[in-house]
């Protein structure tokens, strides 16, 4: 094992606030992209939906 | 055209694009999160602390990763819009559509990270180095695409103005990648090479080799999420999208 303990860990000797920053940036992203994502599939199935019940209610 | 070529083909199709990434995107996750926590143990608890750079270097494992997928995924990008101009593909367009924007994340990462390390490594955020400035210019290459396409109205013209940037800004990637053999820049080689092999001790590689495989996992799934979205969008007034509707809404 590398660290002796959580706090040498999260200090990653001297360089904590760069390497977190990094990561955590990163997690950030790319949390919130699949998220975008799937809201903009859902809506687009809600459209399609509100569309396919206008034309039914037309015919 | 033989018959495996038309089974390949079968998937152009929006509707059979749709079916089989509805399969294809939760085993992409999986990849992505098996590889992902394994390349992170291994990159924080295995490979040692690095004798210059000391534990500042561990920044590496997301930093190389996200700059080769800002790379491949602009050629692939470029690809598919290239395809879809030139056979009137529709799927292959809407693919080109749902890289961008994880490829432009993926680009502003690698630019994020790489200016993180350079601070404790170099002194400085930022400077003018071939390398990082022809990787800000794919930024606004990925974001000038996203842009012109959204301008126009006309879904077809604005895949064609699309393609066209995507196919000229190509020119970019091998700049990118060369750069720093072709000019002296601050940024260092490549820490792997086709024909050098690895310069690397062999823990830091496998972890770097890991988490590239999560970020290809993850690219694959997100460009797949988007792209189902975009099918929808587009063929909303096809029959099975409105077959496709009908069956949520009965369950």
């Amino acid at each position: 094992m590398i660290w002796n303990s959580a706090s040498e860990f999260f200090a990653m000797g001297g360089y904590g606030l760069y390497v977190w920053g990094s990561y955590v940036v990163c997690a950030a992203f790319m949390l919130t992209e699949p998220l975008l994502a799937r809201h903009r599939h859902r809506q687009a199935l809600r459209d399609a939906a509100a569309q396919s019940h206008d034309q039914e209610d037309q015919s | 055209m033989n018959l495996q070529g038309l089974r390949l083909y079968t998937f152009a199709a929006p509707s059979r694009f749709y079916w089989l990434t509805g399969w294809l995107i939760p085993l992409c996750w999986l990849v992505c999160l098996g590889f992902a926590a394994a390349g992170l143990y291994i990159g924080f608890f295995v490979a040692p602390t690095d004798a210059t750079q000391g534990d500042a270097y561990r920044i590496i494992f997301i930093h190389v990763p996200t700059a080769w997928m800002s790379m491949v995924l602009y050629l692939v990008m470029a690809f598919w819009a290239g395809i879809g101009w030139a056979f009137n593909a529709r799927m292959a367009s809407m693919l080109a559509r749902a890289i961008a924007p994880t490829g432009a994340m993926f680009t502003f990462l690698a630019l994020w990270t790489g200016a993180i390390w350079g601070k404790p490594t170099w002194g400085t955020w930022w400077v003018w180095d071939a390398r990082l400035t022809t990787e800000l210019i794919l930024l606004f290459l990925y974001l000038g695409y996203i842009a012109l396409i959204n301008a126009i109205d006309d879904q077809r013209r604005a895949d064609q103005a699309g393609a066209l940037l995507a196919l000229v800004g190509s020119v970019n990637v091998p700049i990118i990648y060369f750069s720093v053999k072709w000019w002296n820049t601050l940024h260092q080689g490549a820490s792997v090479s086709v024909t050098k092999g690895s310069s690397m001790a062999s823990t830091m590689l496998l972890a770097m080799l890991l988490m590239a495989i999560a970020c290809w996992a993850y690219a694959f799934a997100v460009v797949f999420m988007r792209a189902r979205a975009l099918t929808i969008e587009r063929e909303s007034h096809a029959g099975w999208v409105a077959e496709l509707v009908q069956r949520r809404i009965a369950r």
